[in-house]
């Protein structure tokens, strides 16, 4: 069993504490916007929120979490899907296939909340997460986007 | 105690290692699959829908609140095709597009209505070119009947009511009425001949041809977007497989004592004649449990080799002896005596260049959730060929197709790996093992590695012939590499009497059958392009752009080599060689619009270089021009690129721009980074820790689109631009350092000694 502080819940789950946070989100919480991609921390398709930092969850283990831990995901990122950042990547169409984009978003979120202007230096820095359709152009024209007031920034 | 990464923290390449169906309208009619979104642990029992009483032909169904559900056939794996093929269906149906809604029809339906949504095979950039003519007919039916229910309510002629934007009217009387409220009578009415519809001209479309919004956005965002391996149903169970790291090996015996007893496990199953699977409670049980698994294989052997002693060097020596070989050998392209003229040449120039195996690594690994009964199979996958699933789903279930049924989910990428259907057969196999539970089965990022149908492993031999005013008078290339068909569709090489034409992607005679899908556009006086096939016991697949990667480069790259040794500009060297037939008029259109976009000549900022490269595939014509610098310590920084399209019609710009773009990153991923070895006869990377992938710092700092359609074609877009990108870059590399790049990927390369 683990305690774990989700989304502003405080959740029970049955979960084994070598149990790395993604499993527990995915198959326990029935948090599935948070994605697999390769359990080794490389992607970044699993990428919540801890305390304020983005993680990828896929290599916390739940035991090494304490129960004030406060984990964000997509799901909670915005309750009603109209984060900055959600709405710099509908208006500008950033999404393929979208498999990654829950964990570039929350990547893309985390950083404009350190940095609010980001250089495009901050940006190759922060977003490592990999994208196989490509997508990198859009990412970087969204994160403007939404560090713009909304408002388009020129290529 | 693991360290948590932290993003802004640089990533390094290795880290340790510790161990329902959504369619566009869940509410909608027809014959989707209705799955529940509701909360992700809920169950999502399956239906089909049955709105008979609406379906207006067999593409469009039309609510009485006015909403317009089109059917689409092809899968969505992030090519937009799904919008596209709705703004076609659209566009003659003259609907109101801010009510349109998406379903997929099953593979089951399609086959007992008589493949009445025609093929659902969604590869070689065929999704739109594939169906436009079909899709629009539907749409002009269902018009055409909307008019005459309407017609018949106002005992009017059918020639009198018009229709637009969803809206019925006769002008005559002044009447109108909405699509909703004729619909049901409109359901009833024939459907008529489709070959009789005439189509809308291009230049008079209002939706399609337009940016218009994808139809499928909004759940990607917000993390409810379900795909297959989100997919939760009652009952269900987890499962993890490992098949034979060395493809084509079976299985000698396995140990699962340890396994059985480990938290959550139902049990341990042997999977066709390679795999073990571990079926538990939850997915991480499951495949924690199969690492505790030990499996003892046995490797058939291939002319006396036992298959787990082979290498990459030893494949690779094995295909250079095809450079060579005179038996065997099939002849693509030819055009009078190649090696005469090079023989007789003032200069001779002459190159090998190398192509390494390449996976897909699609984002989501590879699953698929299958329950089996003695009287019926279903499978949830995300598959890009929904018929071939079914016929998968049929031949492992041992039931007749009509007992089976596909419910096909978004993809979380697809790249031509989602064609195989190894994880739908797999799937059915363990769930007939425990009839009635449904078992969704994942592969691990590992497994997902180790069983790739990888981008086949190549070399070519290029020689060419230069008489005294630097004129290319005779160029061969001879392909030495493993064939797709001879690897996972024999069937198709034996109809063309063993032959592979597919090694010739992009390099077909311009006057020959394949010229619309790819013909070469070069005029040589003396040509020479063939093919000796080396198959190795790895599984070959088709790579997004699949041969036409590899051949644009050696083409693409060799014609930069032979042009500095001719002391001739790139671009002037090829226009001389593309000006001389009509039918590559379209070829130099294409690479004309990238030199002037690109402004291709001017100076530019020391250290950097231009590299052009041109090539048609898929039925579209493409060019691209990079600029790039290589750094003294040999770093590339590829400043801009731009890259050129001639798909005959655009059905939405915005998406081919993102195709384009996208397809940048795919190409130069596998131009910097990718590669797949072998040793032991296994695939020797494993996750993404060894199998580097190209990131957002590695992306080009601008990638413009150029996209310049003629009409009178349909061409392909998902796939065509990646050919170009890579010789592009390594042009402009040879450019800056004066040495061709001959063998990818360029991690391996120095380029600066």
């Amino acid at each position: 069993m683990a305690k774990l502080n989700v989304n502003g819940k405080s959740l029970d789950l049955k979960v084994d504490g070598d149990t790395p946070l993604l499993w527990a989100l995915r198959d326990q919480a029935g948090l599935t916007g948070t994605k697999y991609g390769c359990g080794v921390g490389q992607c970044g398709a699993c990428s919540v929120h801890v305390n304020g930092e983005v993680q990828r969850s896929c290599a916390i283990l739940v035991k090494d979490l304490k129960p004030g831990d406060r984990i964000v995901t997509i799901e909670g990122l915005s309750p009603s899907g109209t984060h900055p950042v959600q709405k710099a990547w509908l208006e500008l169409e950033v999404a393929q296939c979208g498999y990654c984009q829950t964990g570039q978003i929350m990547a893309a979120a985390a950083l404009l909340k350190k940095k609010p202007k980001p250089t495009d230096k901050d940006i190759d820095d922060a977003m490592t997460n990999i994208c196989r359709c490509g997508t990198y152009q859009r990412v970087r024209a969204g994160i403007k986007m939404a560090a713009n007031g909304g408002k388009k920034v020129p290529g | 105690m693991t360290k948590p990464i932290k993003q802004g923290e640089p990533v390094t390449r290795r880290v340790s290692r510790r161990g329902f169906l959504i369619t566009g309208f869940a509410a909608g009619g027809g014959l989707a699959v209705g799955l529940t979104p509701g909360g992700m642990t809920d169950a999502l029992a399956q239906k089909v829908l049955g709105t008979a009483g609406d379906e207006i032909g067999a593409w469009v169904v039309i609510k009485p609140n006015d909403d317009v559900v089109i059917r689409i056939a092809r899968s969505e794996m992030g090519q937009g095709t799904l919008t596209g093929l709705a703004q076609l269906v659209a566009e003659e149906l003259d609907c109101d597009w801010k009510r349109v809604k998406w379903e997929y029809p099953t593979p089951g339906q399609n086959l007992a209505r008589n493949r009445i949504w025609g093929d659902m095979s969604t590869g070689g950039s065929r999704g739109i070119r594939g169906s436009h003519d079909y899709v629009r007919q539907g749409g002009a039916a269902a018009k055409q009947m909307l008019r005459q229910a309407a017609a018949d309510l106002w005992k009017v002629p059918a020639e009198e009511v018009t229709a637009a934007n969803s809206i019925l009217q006769h002008e005559k009387s002044k009447r109108r009425t909405t699509y909703g409220k004729v619909a049901a009578a409109a359901a009833k009415l024939p459907v008529p001949d489709l070959k009789t519809m005439k189509l809308k001209d291009a230049r008079d479309w209002k939706i399609a041809g337009k940016s218009m919004k994808r139809l499928d956005t909004l759940d990607k965002l917000t993390g409810k977007q379900v795909y297959g391996i989100d997919l939760k149903l009652p009952g269900m169970l987890y499962a993890s497989i490992k098949d034979a790291p060395v493809h084509k090996s079976t299985l000698k015996s396995y140990d699962d004592s340890k396994a059985k007893a480990m938290p959550g496990v139902k049990g341990v199953y042997k999977v066709g004649d390679g795999a073990v699977a571990v079926v538990a409670d939850t997915w991480w049980q499951a495949n924690k449990a199969l690492e505790a698994v030990t499996i003892v294989y046995d490797h058939p052997s291939t002319d006396g080799k036992s298959h787990d002693t082979v290498t990459s060097e030893s494949i690779t020596e094995f295909q250079r002896g095809g450079l060579d070989a005179t038996d065997n050998i099939v002849v693509g392209n030819k055009v009078g005596d190649a090696a005469g003229a090079i023989a007789g040449a003032t200069k001779k120039i002459e190159a090998i260049y190398t192509a390494p195996y390449l996976h897909h690594v699609t984002m989501e690994p590879m699953n698929c959730t299958a329950k089996w009964t003695a009287d019926k199979c279903e499978v949830w996958v995300p598959t890009q060929n929904g018929e071939a699933s079914l016929a998968a789903c049929a031949a492992a279930a041992g039931l007749p197709p009509a007992k089976c049924e596909v419910y096909k989910i978004h993809l979380g990428g697809g790249f031509g790996r989602r064609g195989q259907q190894d994880y739908t057969t797999k799937a059915v196999l363990l769930a007939k093992q425990m009839p009635g539970v449904p078992v969704k089965l994942l592969y691990s990022r590992e497994e997902d590695m180790r069983r790739g149908f990888f981008r086949p492993i190549s070399q070519c031999k290029l020689q060419a012939g230069l008489d005294a005013q630097g004129n290319l008078v005779g160029l061969s290339a001879r392909i030495s590499g493993q064939s797709i068909f001879a690897g996972i569709l024999p069937q198709v090489l034996a109809q063309n009497q063993g032959q592979d034409f597919l090694a010739f992607q992009g390099l077909w005679p311009i006057d020959g059958p394949r010229a619309a899908e790819g013909g070469f556009g070069y005029t040589i006086p003396n040509l020479s392009i063939d093919y000796a096939m080396r198959n190795t016991h790895v599984t070959p697949g088709f790579w997004r752009g699949v041969n036409n990667n590899q051949n644009s480069v050696y083409i693409e790259c060799f014609m930069d080599e032979v042009a500095k040794a001719a002391n001739k500009d790139p671009v002037e060297f090829r226009r001389a060689l593309m000006s001389k037939d009509p039918r590559t008029a379209k070829h130099l259109r294409v690479l004309d619009a990238v030199v002037e976009k690109s402004g291709y000549g001017k100076p530019l900022p020391a250290g950097q270089f231009y590299g052009v490269a041109q090539q048609m595939g898929f039925g579209s014509y493409t060019a691209a021009c990079a600029i790039v610098s290589v750094s003294d310590r040999g770093k590339v920084t590829v400043h801009r690129l731009v890259m050129g399209t001639d798909c005959g019609h655009v059905v939405n710009p915005d998406q081919v721009d993102a195709q384009v773009v996208g397809s940048v990153a795919y190409g130069l991923s596998a131009t910097f980074f990718e590669e797949i070895t072998i040793k032991n006869g296994a695939v020797e990377q494993e996750n993404l820790d060894t199998y580097e992938i190209l990131r957002m710092a590695d992306f080009p700092e601008k990638v413009e689109t150029v996209t310049v359609p003629s009409g009178g074609f349909w061409g392909g877009v998902g796939e065509p631009t990646i050919m170009v990108a890579a010789p592009a870059v390594l042009n402009a590399i040879f450019a800056a350092t004066g040495k061709p790049v001959r063998s990818l990927p360029l991690k391996n390369v120095k380029l600066r000694t």
